[in-house]
């Protein structure tokens, strides 16, 4: 997910980062002793009896809607109890749950796991292989991005697909028609939109950048580069193909010309712009109007959606941005219930609670459905947005795959590609020393990484 | 034996007449204009406005932030109230969104500053009582482990401390935030110090000749008298363990847990997940509510606070 790290918790993470590296040193982390649990089948009759039989489980996620699917879930099952705990967003959770996972203490039974970082886990055999639960079996009823991701890149299923984040553009109407700037279809047109919009306003920009991991390796994905190729342990970083000259090419014109806003995103300044308007769009996953309606309330009615801007006039492809699965811990107890749970909140009558509260899904029934896709959002104008996420989703290219280190990646990000933000340095420079420290890290962990 | 209470309460009055005083003149003869009558300095009453302004307009921030609505936080100046008044609604929805669970945080921290701050404070006063009457061998290396403890800040033990808290199965526990909390070695050093002055060892030599045991000298004796010391002391742990972050942050994981700092970031962080909520309003005004209770406790406890800092400064 495209969350900024403040300085701060840069360096507190850093700090927890330590203390994985410590306990690595204490307790030889990842060592996945028994691979042979995978085998296994759990059958239905297996999960009713467990259900029956009750239990708590320990649900590690930060996603707001799961409350409800909990609550629900213990209401079916009287004798379960979900014990849901938010151990942090994103990175946090991630450095906890590779704490917990290396002292073999205290690892939950499910894990809301992005898919960016569902590699790091799967890849370790420190998730619990789905498969045996029968999960290979609703391949069907997932988009493709999602399901991708929680193959993370070998045959296991390592987790059942939660949310998505088909992009879409999020564009500010009022901004729009008030300088006359057409809305953009290509990339082409972004550029000179940008051009037009700062010229008309200097103090409004077409977008807030200042580099995002998780928004740049979404944009490669829509120009058709694939840097990353994972077999195995094998591994390949290659950052000069065609696609990603295509994404530096014309963003480094918005860079060079000043035409992004240098605000970090998710801060409250951010917020600030995309109400008021000095952001003028947000090139991002299905899941942003839940945060743009609650963070930026006062721009209610302004904001539309539109497809992607593609990069060739009259393509239609897209690219995912964000999203989450929920995993099974290999070190997790109750695998059972465990998968109950999964299952209910991700395949089942959970995912409807869920969509009620605002999720966006990864079912392609409920993304195809003309109850979602006629949803009016007030807060784009009553326009039916999902039409627009629904289609992206579609579009979304599902040969794409994640580092088995994205996590570690996206952290060194800002060091190497984040520097043309803010120095001469140039983003293909930038794209070439990211990979440098990727490959570097890879060798280190004990990969083999092919350049 | 004069109590250092009626001294200090007596110049509790103007407490910046100290600093406006050259340092050498500590040790000369109080002249007729310094103690009472302080000369005035334009300079000195410029910078000290300036430093004032400088601490007090984040507070005025927090405290006008505080009654606006999410939307109206972006909308209005920092300094001056949006049209919407909103500082009811925000106490209630602090209070009331995510399940109340704000107020299990508030008695979180309450918890962790009773035990873990009251805890550091009587233990720094036995400590520091001891070092300061009696006399035993490794006294002197005592002094420079405190000493040197004092050098190392609580950050840099976090890790070490989470890793052995961690083999000990007491992490993500309030166990875990609690006794580190309890070790403070400038509450110790403070309380020697202050002991040193405040308790006349003819005193309690007067007690044990009458026949009173150790415990009992200590407690009838020895305590009132530090008395201003174990309030500047609680202060300071008070204030640590209320604002401790790191800690809290290294060794809880269960949110049900988390003391205000670390609630109140989460709900900060909240913005930052796709789908999720920005509440900036009720973080505004959850800090406010969290720092009203340290306002209060300095204010309250202001004059012992004052004496306590002063303790020892005047030879008698």
């Amino acid at each position: 997910m495209p969350t900024h790290l403040t300085k701060h918790s840069r360096r507190l993470l850093r700090g927890t980062v330590l203390v994985c590296a410590l306990a690595l040193g204490a307790t030889a982390c990842g060592d996945s002793d028994d691979g042979g649990s995978g085998q296994k089948a759990v059958s239905e009759a297996d999960i009713q009896a467990a259900l029956k039989e009750g239990g708590t489980i320990t649900v590690w996620a930060w996603e707001p809607t799961l409350k409800q699917v909990a609550t629900d879930f213990e209401k079916e099952h009287p004798g379960v109890k979900v014990d849901l705990v938010n151990a942090g967003t994103n990175k946090d959770q991630y450095t906890a749950l590779q704490n917990a996972i290396s002292a073999k203490k205290g690892v939950p039974d499910v894990a809301q796991i992005e898919y960016y970082a569902m590699g790091q886990y799967a890849l370790t055999k420190q998730l619990t292989d789905l498969k045996s639960f029968g999960a290979d079996k609703l391949s069907a009823q997932f988009s493709p991005g999602p399901w991708n991701g929680v193959k993370a890149g070998s045959d296991g299923v390592y987790a059942l697909p939660m949310d998505s984040g088909p992009m879409a553009l999020f564009y500010n109407k009022k901004v729009f028609d008030k300088y006359d700037i057409k809305v953009p279809t290509t990339w082409a047109e972004y550029l000179d939109a940008a051009r037009d919009l700062h010229k008309a306003d200097p103090k409004a920009y077409i977008t807030a950048d200042n580099g995002d991991a998780g928004f740049a390796t979404s944009m490669l994905w829509q120009a058709g580069s694939r840097p990353y190729t994972v077999d195995g342990t094998k591994v390949k970083i290659d950052f000069s193909d065609q696609g990603a000259k295509t994404f530096t090419g014309t963003w480094q014109q918005l860079i060079d010309e000043k035409l992004l806003a240098s605000v970090p995103a998710w801060t409250d300044e951010w917020y600030k712009g995309l109400g008021d308007g000095s952001i003028a769009t947000l090139a991002t996953g299905a899941w942003m109007p839940a945060n743009l309606e609650s963070g930026a309330k006062s721009a209610s009615g302004d904001w539309r959606v539109a497809p992607m801007p593609q990069w060739k006039a009259g393509d239609k492809v897209s690219a995912e941005n964000g999203g989450s699965a929920l995993a099974l811990p290999e070190l997790g107890k109750n695998e059972a219930l465990a998968y109950a749970f999964v299952e209910y909140a991700n395949a089942g009558d959970g995912v409807q609670t869920r969509l009620k509260n605002g999720a966006f899904p990864a079912t392609t029934a409920d993304l195809q459905s003309t109850r979602f896709q006629d949803t009016a959002f007030p807060y784009f104008g009553g326009q039916k947005a999902n039409k627009i996420f629904a289609e992206s989703a579609a579009d979304v290219p599902d040969d794409w795959s994640y580092l088995p280190y994205q996590v570690y990646a996206n952290s060194v990000f800002n060091d190497t590609v984040g520097k043309a933000y803010v120095s001469g340095t140039t983003l293909a420079e930038g794209l070439e020393s990211w990979q440098e420290a990727s490959v570097k890290y890879g060798e280190e962990q004990g990969f083999t990484v092919e350049k | 034996m004069t109590s250092p209470v009626a001294t200090a309460s007596d110049r509790s009055a103007p407490p910046p007449s100290d600093t406006s005083r050259p340092a050498p003149r500590l040790r000369t003869p109080r002249r007729r204009h310094s103690a009472d009558r302080p000369r005035r300095s334009v300079l000195l009453t410029v910078l000290t406005s300036l430093v004032l302004l400088y601490s007090l307009v984040p507070l005025v921030w927090l405290a006008v932030s505080a009654t606006k609505t999410q939307e109206g936080l972006s909308r209005s100046a920092g300094l001056w109230f949006d049209g919407d008044f909103a500082l009811w609604d925000n106490i209630t929805e602090t209070f009331t969104y995510d399940d109340g669970v704000f107020t299990r945080w508030l008695l979180n921290t309450l918890l962790y500053v009773g035990l873990g701050a009251g805890g550091a404070t009587f233990l720094a006063v036995l400590g520091g009582y001891a070092l300061a009457k009696f006399d035993f061998p490794g006294r002197r290396s005592v002094f420079a482990v405190v000493i040197g403890a004092v050098a190392v800040p609580g950050t840099a033990l976090a890790v070490p401390t989470f890793l052995m808290f961690s083999k000990m199965g007491l992490t993500n526990t309030p166990w875990a935030v609690i006794i580190p909390s309890l070790i403070s070695p400038f509450g110790l050093y403070l309380m020697w110090v202050f002991a040193t002055e405040a308790i006349p060892t003819e005193l309690m030599e007067a007690a044990r000749i009458d026949g009173a045991g150790e415990l009992r000298t200590f407690f009838r004796v020895a305590l009132p008298l530090l008395a201003p010391g174990i309030v500047t002391v609680l202060l300071f742990t008070m204030v640590a363990t209320w604002n401790n972050y790191f800690l809290p942050l290294v060794m809880l994981k269960d949110p049900d847990w988390y003391p205000l700092t670390l609630g109140l970031n989460s709900w900060n962080q909240q913005a930052a997940t796709a789908g999720g909520e920005a509440v900036f309003n009720l973080v505004v005004t959850g800090s406010l509510i969290t720092i009203l209770p340290l306002i209060a406790a300095f204010l309250l406890l202001q004059k012992y606070w004052q004496s306590g800092l002063a303790a020892g400064s005047v030879k008698e």
